[in-house]
């Protein structure tokens, strides 16, 4: 009796948060089994004798586990040190770079959207920019800047503040014709017009700017970094490991950065939906 | 006999000045032909300080143009609009426009979308004073239990009401209303009318209302401006609705003066300058 009469809220209640749990499972069963499915290929493949000198991933994970996933915090001191380490630097540049380009880029941005005659005379300057590459930049940072650090947050700068200006101004010149006939017919002082009416307005469209940014700000330090000798970071990290033939170790950084770009952009996500209203989104 | 000359207006346009005129006004858009496309011709009205125009023609006559004149958001080819013997030159508070689409700022608040033309306009005011004039405008339209709300969350009656509260709270001279009820349902659409028309007897502005209803204009107006058809409109005839205030409606809709000007607008909109919908 008491079995049953135990049971009996307990099933009707269990009900909806099983099929809840379950999804949430298969959201993350589905991509770990596609994952094990591509590693046992690519085991496979690696393992067939004359066919890659690639390692299999469990050479991988056996020749990096001391001490670069075991101890990502170590420090022997110069280069020599842990991953965490060896990201973190690179994250600080990007932290600067980038921050100094969505500062730029906004102001910029809303400059030129205000501007019909700047708008048209720079946009297609601004077009043809954006399309360098960053590794193409390193030479001239290099030459201009002489040292690896300047340089490598000016790449980041360059690489990053396109999406963003170009966004913020589309932002401005999108405003609803409607928003600005309020602000002209109310005669709204300037400030007031940029803060309640121009800056609300074009934010979507700056978030955008900023999340496509910081995916392109963390390509670009990874392959500034490349070309910059004896600077930690993680970028350096792969080229001294690719020196000293160490592909595993390549391997294993290659997933640290894919992990740390995917963890950005998951940021700026979760900050555009904490500032932006919903109405706007 | 006694109902009609009740409702009548007396008529003391004796001590009214001429407050707003539209004198010989035309608007001419350029096309690419170089010939110009002539929206408006040699338009002429008057109207009174305190005066409700309501102005209504088929799509596409010039009446937004006409209004947007006015509130300094277009400006005469030829001709020029005047207020109070100065020229209008550009949009100002003192020539409030209600737009067509609320044009409510959805980041903001109920209270300080209202608050934002109070503050502009009345920059010497304390703070308090400016958060009184809000509140007070806000419950006018009955409003007051909304105030926090942001625009997304409320309903498209509700929406009206706060771009009403925000042009009455800054005392415009003239009140510039475009299709202000035309998105609406018709109950919530009458209770606005007559909210509208309350507010407007208390403090008198001038009113000019763009419509497509001539219910609702027999019922708000007083003087009813009909356009002829574009290109080139102009105002065809202008018919004083003689109903005294404050209206009634179901008294002045038994009034047969009621009908005998509905139907003189219906045929001046349906026969004389029906719409030609094969343009």
């Amino acid at each position: 009796m008491t079995l049953v009469q135990k049971r009996n809220p307990t099933t009707s209640l269990r009900k909806p948060t099983n099929s809840k749990l379950m999804e949430r499972l298969d959201d993350i069963a589905s991509p770990l089994i596609a994952l094990l499915i591509l590693l046992a290929i690519w085991q496979l493949l690696a393992s067939i004798p004359g066919l890659t000198t690639l390692p299999t991933p469990v050479r991988v994970v056996q020749e990096t586990w001391m001490p670069l996933i075991a101890y990502p915090f170590y420090d022997r001191g110069g280069t020599d040190k842990g991953l965490f380490w060896q990201v973190m630097s690179s994250l600080q540049r990007v932290a600067i770079g980038y921050s100094l380009a969505a500062v730029v880029g906004i102001s910029l941005g809303i400059l030129v959207g205000m501007n019909k005659r700047v708008s048209k005379s720079l946009d297609p300057i601004f077009q043809i920019l954006r399309t360098v590459p960053p590794l193409a930049w390193v030479p001239i940072a290099l030459a201009a800047l002489q040292q690896n650090q300047p340089a490598a947050l000016f790449v980041i700068f360059i690489t990053a503040i396109w999406p963003i200006l170009i966004n913020t101004a589309v932002g401005v010149q999108q405003i609803p014709s409607d928003y600005n006939n309020v602000a002209k017919v109310l005669q709204l002082p300037k400030s007031e017009y940029f803060f309640k009416i121009l800056f609300p307005a074009a934010l979507p469209y700056i978030f955008t700017g900023l999340r496509i940014s910081i995916g392109l700000a963390w390509l670009a330090i990874i392959a500034a970094e490349i070309v910059m000798s004896g600077i930690v970071g993680i970028g350096f990290f792969i080229w001294n490991a690719y020196q000293n033939s160490q592909i595993s170790e390549i391997i294993l950084a290659l997933v640290y950065i894919g992990l740390v770009g995917w963890l950005l952009d998951k940021m700026m996500e979760r900050l555009q939906t904490l500032i932006l209203p919903s109405s706007q989104r | 006999m006694t109902t009609v000359t009740q409702d009548l207006q007396v008529s003391d346009s004796v001590n009214q000045v001429p407050f707003l005129v539209v004198d010989r006004v035309s608007k001419v858009y350029p096309t690419k032909d170089g010939d110009g496309y002539t929206v408006l011709k040699d338009v002429n009205l008057t109207v009174n300080q305190g005066e409700f125009i309501c102005v209504i023609g088929h799509s596409g006559c010039g009446k937004s143009t006409l209004l947007n004149m006015v509130s300094g958001f277009s400006h005469p080819t030829d001709g020029e609009v005047r207020l109070q013997g100065k020229p209008i030159v550009k949009p100002g508070p003192d020539r409030m426009v209600v737009f067509q689409g609320y044009a409510l700022l959805p980041w903001l608040s109920v209270f300080e979308n209202v608050y934002l033309g109070v503050n502009s306009v009345y920059p010497q005011k304390s703070k308090a004073e400016k958060t009184r004039i809000v509140k007070e405008h806000l419950a006018m339209v009955g409003l007051a239990d909304s105030m926090e709300k942001k625009p997304p969350q409320i309903s498209g009656g509700m929406k009206q009401r706060v771009a009403i509260a925000r042009a009455l709270a800054i005392r415009p001279e003239v009140l510039i209303l475009d299709e202000p009820f035309g998105a609406l349902d018709a109950i919530t659409k009458e209770e606005l009318q007559e909210e509208l028309l309350k507010i407007w007897n208390d403090h008198r502005c001038t009113v000019l209302m763009i419509t497509h209803d001539i219910d609702e204009a027999l019922f708000l107006a007083d003087r009813l401006v009909m356009m002829t058809n574009g290109p080139a409109a102009d105002i065809g005839e202008v018919l004083d609705i003689p109903f005294r205030r404050p209206r009634d409606r179901a008294r002045i809709m038994e009034a047969p003066e009621y009908y005998q000007l509905r139907n003189y607008a219906l045929d001046f909109l349906y026969n004389r300058f029906a719409h030609d919908d094969t343009e």
